[in-house]
């Protein structure tokens, strides 16, 4: 617990629309310890990008944070003055965003974006700070840097792009790196390289990882945690083996049976049935209750966290104990 | 790259060919030459002796090639009002009318720019509505009615500005300048104002619908994560992106300002070329109107290569993909 | 799918509904409505009929907003040079204005249309001609086309008309020949091609009906711009004669009285221009937002 670069607590992030609130994040609470990697995981809006946001102080109007708390080595986010929070931005929290096509300005040099990051925080030279950055780009595996540093983004193909992106991220190794879906664009070999290079990334500077993707199969080969979201909420969180092997919420179960596998190969893919329900005027109670198979008259009270098991969380009334098939 | 610029170049001139058989369809076949040519008094003899002088009983087509041989040595013919070859007459107006347009543009860039930055940035702020209704305002506002009321106030009613006229002017290079005197800027306020006027309220749009584009864009929040100041992600990141359409759409601006200002001249008497077509419009003074059209072509056409070009050098996108 | 299917149960009525959302366009249309009637009964509305010399007396020559006339009743806006009675010289001058800017919009709809379905429907050289022409006469501001046309022509009303036409043709050729475009590769034209329907009839019975949106939209901003342009070169002595004064004219006829403080000549009519543009603008857009399913929300 000690050694926990951020602990997030009930954390509340809504957006204000003229027809409603969305409740995006509802009461989200992890911790991230250093070195170690957490996945986050979730079908697309169930609110996992703008926890990411919502940690680097980025959630524009009509959203913001209601309430919770954020502790990054001890300092509170929520609240804290935007200078102060920007000074932690790109210097202590680095973010990694999905698409690498969009991330890095297509009009300015690769350079260019670079070193502004690194003069943001540190009061070095112009040639100092490019020589940080070719490192960076060196680092992560971008051949040649010194020539690749005068590049526009474009001339950069999409795994390239996104070790730029990633090499921006660790220019001042960063203590928290919040990575959003970033290997999801790009062709497969590419991303278990990029995966593994994070990795070994990580270990090497003790940088907390969040990777937040709504794929089980990175998260498994890649983190040390996982953290399962649905519409708002972390129903079912605890180490990656345990969550794994032992999934015990529906959603959990659905997610795992619906990975195509060698193991299963022949029997049919099984798929959560029904559709993610609509973030806007959520009714309360369990939001996964219209696909769950085993939902009761009880759900449609909000199941609070269990501890099923040492370092486990789960949200739910009817666990589902048995493996899925 | 090269290979780019010469096929524009091709391209620039074929359009003046096509401009120079349009205006000359135009004055010879939709227009008699022979009757604004030749005055009415004038005997057979005379009328025939003359049309032999200026080769009107020459084919068409023949015709056509004179008046572009001359077109190219830079021959439009005399003015019928001044008797003074039309070119020359066009090219001594003419700094004066760019005098004009480039101010307007200047303003435009000046005003227009910030005001659509922030109605972009705060875009549900009272300031952001009232540079909304204000745009749309600047696009039906009749231009010469501004002018006049730009007049009846400022020169009439509180006697600030003088009304019309270039006022005193320094001349540099053989060419008098307004904008280098007191004087001559105080007469240069109001119609560089008023010509600018539709201007800024395109800048302010386009500006500020470039910010609004590009904003929520990933490139934005990503330069945010990496802790810039809202300074510079608002004046590199976004300024630099929405450039690109802004001073393509201003350069092509430039053109229309220029052929706009016959009516703001007309308005405040400024003697620039504006004014010099009207009146020659008005008493059929053919060779100045083909002059004043030639020449305006031609300005349009260098302004679009212009433009073409700068747009290559502000998008790199752009600027590989015409090299390869 | 669900979106036609609706619009074709009640589809001007949700449209109403669609414009209603924004009141100040909802202000504009009611606005363009009272002046097109304004314009239209000119003759019944105006105290005096401007153009009647007779009825002109140069003794009542600019009097000031307020003023009585002879016969009794007031000069609402003042008089001009001529004696004109303001008030009714802006309603017969709006007739005008109106006239020729609806007139040359409409006449430059329907042969820019008909060649912009055209150049989609036919294709190879004969769209390249149209779209070729289109993109150089585009290239150039429309002030400096209708000067063009003018310098050629000499000024009169038919003249600017046609100047008017010949300028605004272009910008329908490209917006009907875009949606052309799209309309073509629908599954009602093949069906249509299919039956062995003659191929003008697919073209303006089945094509055009569904380009209209964006012909309506783009009429509704010609027209304004038309009108301005007419006022902008009636103002420069080369548009209609000065018996029969349209906006810009009766604005230019008080531009010498203006140095002496009498600002009322060419005002009033400024305003009444104005009014007419902004609204006419302000119906544009909000048509266009209604009517363009892209920006729907």
């Amino acid at each position: 617990m000690t050694d926990a670069t951020l602990v997030v607590t009930n954390l509340q992030t809504h957006f204000q629309m003229r027809n409603g609130v969305v409740r995006a994040v509802d009461g989200v609470s992890f911790e991230v310890r250093r070195g170690k990697i957490l996945g986050l995981v979730g079908e697309s809006g169930s609110g996992k990008s703008v926890t990411g946001f919502s940690i680097l102080g980025l959630v524009d109007p009509p959203g913001g944070i209601v309430g919770g708390s954020i502790k990054f080595l001890g300092r509170e986010l929520v609240g804290m003055a935007e200078p102060e929070l920007r000074g932690l931005r790109g210097n202590r929290i680095a973010m990694v965003f999905q698409d690498p096509m969009m991330t890095l300005n297509p009009v300015l040099r690769i350079d260019t974006q670079m070193i502004e990051t690194v003069r943001a925080h540190a009061d070095v030279s112009h040639a100092e700070a490019r020589t940080r950055s070719r490192d960076a780009l060196g680092l992560v595996g971008i051949p040649s840097p010194d020539e690749r540093l005068s590049s526009y983004p474009h001339q950069f193909s999409g795994g390239m792009r996104q070790r730029g992106a990633i090499a921006i991220a660790l220019l001042h190794q960063p203590d928290l790196i919040v990575a959003d879906e970033p290997t999801t664009a790009l062709d497969v070999t590419i991303q278990a390289q990029i995966l593994s290079e994070v990795q070994k990334l990580a270990a090497n500077f003790g940088t907390a990882l969040i990777w937040i993707t709504h794929d089980l199969s990175v998260v498994a080969g890649l983190a040390d945690d996982i953290a399962v979201m649905y519409a708002g909420r972390i129903v079912e969180s605890g180490s990656v083996e345990s969550v794994l092997d032992r999934p015990l919420h529906p959603y959990t179960h659905g997610l795992i049976g619906s990975v195509p596998s060698r193991n299963k190969r022949g029997s049919k893919l099984r798929q959560i049935p029904g559709m993610t329900p609509s973030m806007l005027g959520l009714p309360p109670g369990c939001a996964f209750r219209q696909r769950c198979e085993r939902a009761s008259e009880e759900c449609k009270v909000s199941p609070p966290i269990t501890h099923p098991a040492p370092e486990r969380t789960l949200r739910c009334f009817h666990p589902q104990l048995e493996l899925a098939a | 790259m090269t290979v780019w610029i010469f096929r524009r170049l091709i391209q620039a001139v074929f359009v003046m060919l096509a401009m120079t058989v349009i205006v000359f369809v135009g004055v010879n076949v939709i227009g008699d030459p022979v009757e604004i040519l030749i005055s009415p008094d004038a005997d057979q003899a005379e009328r025939i002796r003359a049309i032999a002088a200026l080769g009107l009983d020459k084919p068409l087509w023949e015709q056509y090639l004179r008046f572009l041989w001359g077109a190219v040595r830079g021959d439009l013919g005399r003015s019928f009002v001044f008797n003074e070859p039309a070119l020359q007459l066009i090219s001594q107006r003419m700094p004066a009318t760019l005098e004009l347009a480039v101010t307007a543009v200047l303003l435009a860039v000046v005003l227009g720019i910030p005001l659509g930055l922030l109605a972009g940035l705060y875009p549900h702020s009272l300031f952001g509505r009232l540079a909304m209704a204000g745009s749309i305002l600047g696009f039906s506002l009749p231009s010469f009615w501004v002018g006049l009321m730009f007049i009846m106030i400022f020169a009439v009613q509180l006697g600030w500005l003088p009304s019309t006229g270039r006022g005193a002017t320094v001349t540099v290079f053989g060419i008098p300048w307004s904008f280098l005197t007191r004087d001559g800027l105080a007469h240069m306020a109001m119609p560089a104002f008023n010509l600018a006027l539709g201007n800024i309220a395109l800048v302010l749009r386009l500006t500020r619908s470039g910010v609004r584009e590009n904003m929520p864009m990933d490139y934005v929040r990503f330069a945010r994560a990496k802790g810039l100041s809202p300074q510079r992600v608002v004046f590199v990141h976004v300024l630099k992106n929405i450039m690109i359409p802004v001073v393509t759409v201003l350069g092509l601006q430039f053109g229309s300002t220029v052929a706009f200002a016959v009516v703001t001249e007309s308005v405040f008497a400024w003697p620039g070329m504006g004014k010099l077509i009207i009146d020659s419009i008005n008493v059929l003074d053919r060779p100045v109107i083909v002059a004043y059209l030639m020449m305006i072509v031609l300005m349009f056409v260098t302004i679009n290569l212009i433009v073409d070009l700068l747009y290559t050098v502000l998008d790199p996108r752009v600027r590989i993909g015409g090299a390869e | 799918m669900s979106a036609t299917v609706q619009r074709e149960i009640t589809p001007f009525r949700r449209f109403a509904a669609d414009y209603a959302s924004n009141k100040i366009a909802v202000v504009a249309l009611i606005g363009v409505v009272i002046i097109v009637f304004l314009a239209l009964f000119a003759n019944l509305i105006a105290p005096q009929n401007p153009y009647d010399l007779a009825q002109l007396d140069i003794m009542d020559g600019r009097l000031p907003p307020g003023a009585k006339s002879p016969a009794g009743w007031t000069y609402w806006l003042g008089t001009d040079d001529q004696g004109r009675d303001m008030f009714s010289g802006i309603l017969y001058g709006l007739r005008i204005s109106l006239g020729v800017g609806f007139g040359s919009a409409a006449t430059a709809g329907v042969i820019g249309s008909a060649l912009g379905l055209i150049a989609a429907y036919a294709g190879g050289w004969v769209e390249t001609a149209i779209m070729r022409l289109v993109d150089l006469q585009l290239s150039f501001p429309a002030i400096l086309v209708a000067l063009m046309i003018l310098a050629f022509l000499g000024k009169g009303v038919m003249n600017v008309m046609l100047a008017l036409v010949i300028v605004e043709w272009a910008r329908y050729a490209r917006t009907a020949r875009a949606a052309a475009l799209v309309e073509r590769r629908r599954e009602y034209v093949e069906a249509a091609e299919c039956l062995a329907l003659p191929q003008w009839r697919v073209l303006f019975r089945h094509i055009l009906p569904n380009c209209m949106p964006p012909l309506i939209v783009i009429g509704a901003i010609q027209v304004a711009s038309a009108i301005l342009l007419e006022a902008t070169l009636s103002f420069l002595g080369l548009g209609v004669p000065i018996t029969e004064p349209s906006l810009g004219l009766l604005i230019a006829n008080g531009y010498q009285y203006m140095l002496s403080g009498k600002y009322w000549i060419s005002f009033y009519p400024g305003l009444a221009l104005l009014v007419t543009i902004v609204c006419l603008n302000l119906v544009a857009d909000q048509l266009r937002d209604v009517l363009n399913p892209r920006l729907q929300r």
